[in-house]
């Protein structure tokens, strides 16, 4: 649309959009978290939440405690392997379209307690995660900042096109399998589909 | 607080039959512990904490302790006949010294305010004889360390009301917390690799 033709219908009282920009807006603005608290990064993300760093003034004021209302879901703390069945459980029962922030260096890739024996180096292993957010913990003010990056990409992201929305897709899955136990490890320790790491090329 | 040697003698005087050692261990840090043999570990404990002067009645911490096997070369003098007389002779004689795992309780008491006490239980050997008595009937405090201990070490308390892994999930078979735990192998990109993840590198990644 052009730009003077829109401003002056605006101005006249007529407002022109595109369905696509106002479901973007939509969903970009009133992403509502499944807080998925589960270390000492929760507390950072109990605290962004309070009055100081308002969290509710993005969008994100109820922290649905059922995954079925939730679009967003915040892994905060590290995952152990006990639980991340349950995480990536969770995580298929979000309906689409639905969005993963791994907060804290335990969420990105085990944190300072990689060599832990129960320690899940990383939920992108088995889930698709959109943004990362380093530190340990992160400060509220990074996680609002991730918050507000996840705003602008879902707000980019369009609806038609071979560069669509993934939800949009229909080969692009929307749920994952269920690590399960195995003897000495999750079986599988990671999806392939999901996690592909860089391959190291050393100089002899 | 009375000293550990008075302690034992009470106890063995107040439970017969009991055995007590004092493992001496050095430093403030590391009090020296007393060692109770499995048959009478659960009477002594309760006399520890039902004496009078003692009221050992809370036990803040219980440990798993993994002792491999010790190599020890000792130098003895041997008696030999050489040249048709008996002369002493000095030798090395190597002798292997059996692994165990030791089940480590720290006992304090509120009421008197005093502790703390370190009580020692040893099992047989690290792999088959590894059964001790469980201490949750005389103290509550026990039961999810205990479990702990179960599931990290693989040390069976006999005796404990619902012995199953914490941390771990059931179908488990490893005790992570041994010295000879391997890891699963789930090597990942690691940016400047050196030391021993070098090695592990190489083996991913060969180029």
């Amino acid at each position: 649309m052009d730009e003077k033709l829109s401003n002056s219908l605006s101005s006249q009282g007529v407002w022109v959009t595109s369905i696509e920009a106002l479901y973007n807006w939509g969903r970009s603005n009133s992403l509502w978290p499944l807080g998925f608290g589960l270390a000492c990064c929760a507390i950072e993300m109990i605290a962004a939440s309070m009055a100081r760093f308002d969290i509710s003034r993005f969008g994100s004021e109820v922290f649905r405690p059922s995954p079925r209302q939730a679009d967003l879901m915040i892994v905060a703390g590290t995952v152990t392997k006990k639980m991340a069945p349950q995480v990536v459980r969770l995580y298929n029962q979000m309906p689409e379209p639905k969005y993963v922030i791994a907060m804290g260096a335990c969420a990105i890739s085990g944190g300072p307690f990689k060599q832990g024996y129960n320690v899940l180096k990383g939920i992108d292993r088995y889930v698709p995660v959109d943004i990362h957010i380093p530190g340990c913990p992160p400060r509220p003010e990074a996680l609002l900042h991730a918050l507000i990056t996840l705003q602008k990409k879902v707000a980019s992201q369009a609806l038609r096109g071979p560069g669509r929305a993934p939800h949009t897709k229909s080969d692009v899955p929307g749920e994952y399998p269920i690590p399960h136990f195995g003897a000495h490890d999750l079986e599988p320790s990671s999806n392939p589909e999901v996690w592909r790491p860089p391959v190291l090329e050393r100089k002899e | 607080m009375e000293t550990l040697e008075q302690i034992k003698t009470r106890a063995e005087a107040a439970v017969p039959g009991a055995k007590l050692a004092v493992v001496a261990n050095g430093s403030a840090g590391n009090p020296d512990s007393l060692r109770v043999d499995s048959a009478s570990a659960v009477a002594v404990a309760r006399f520890l904490r039902d004496d009078s002067r003692l009221r050992l009645d809370y036990a803040s911490n219980v440990t798993g302790v993994d002792w491999l096997e010790k190599r020890v070369s000792e130098v003895v003098l041997v008696k030999k006949v050489v040249d048709e007389v008996e002369q002493e002779f000095e030798q090395t004689v190597e002798r292997v010294e059996p692994g165990y795992m030791e089940v480590v309780y720290h006992l304090y008491s509120m009421e008197l305010q005093q502790g703390p006490v370190v009580l020692r239980l040893r099992t047989g050997n690290r792999t088959d004889d590894v059964r001790v008595p469980s201490l949750t009937p005389v103290y509550r405090g026990a039961e999810l360390q205990e479990r702990e201990v179960y599931d990290l070490y693989g040390i069976v308390f006999e005796g404990h009301p619902d012995l199953r892994r914490l941390l771990m999930w059931p179908e488990f078979l490893d005790h992570p917390m041994r010295r000879d735990y391997v890891e699963p192998d789930d090597y990942e990109y690691e940016p400047t690799p050196h030391g021993e993840v070098l090695t592990k590198a190489k083996g991913h990644f060969p180029r």
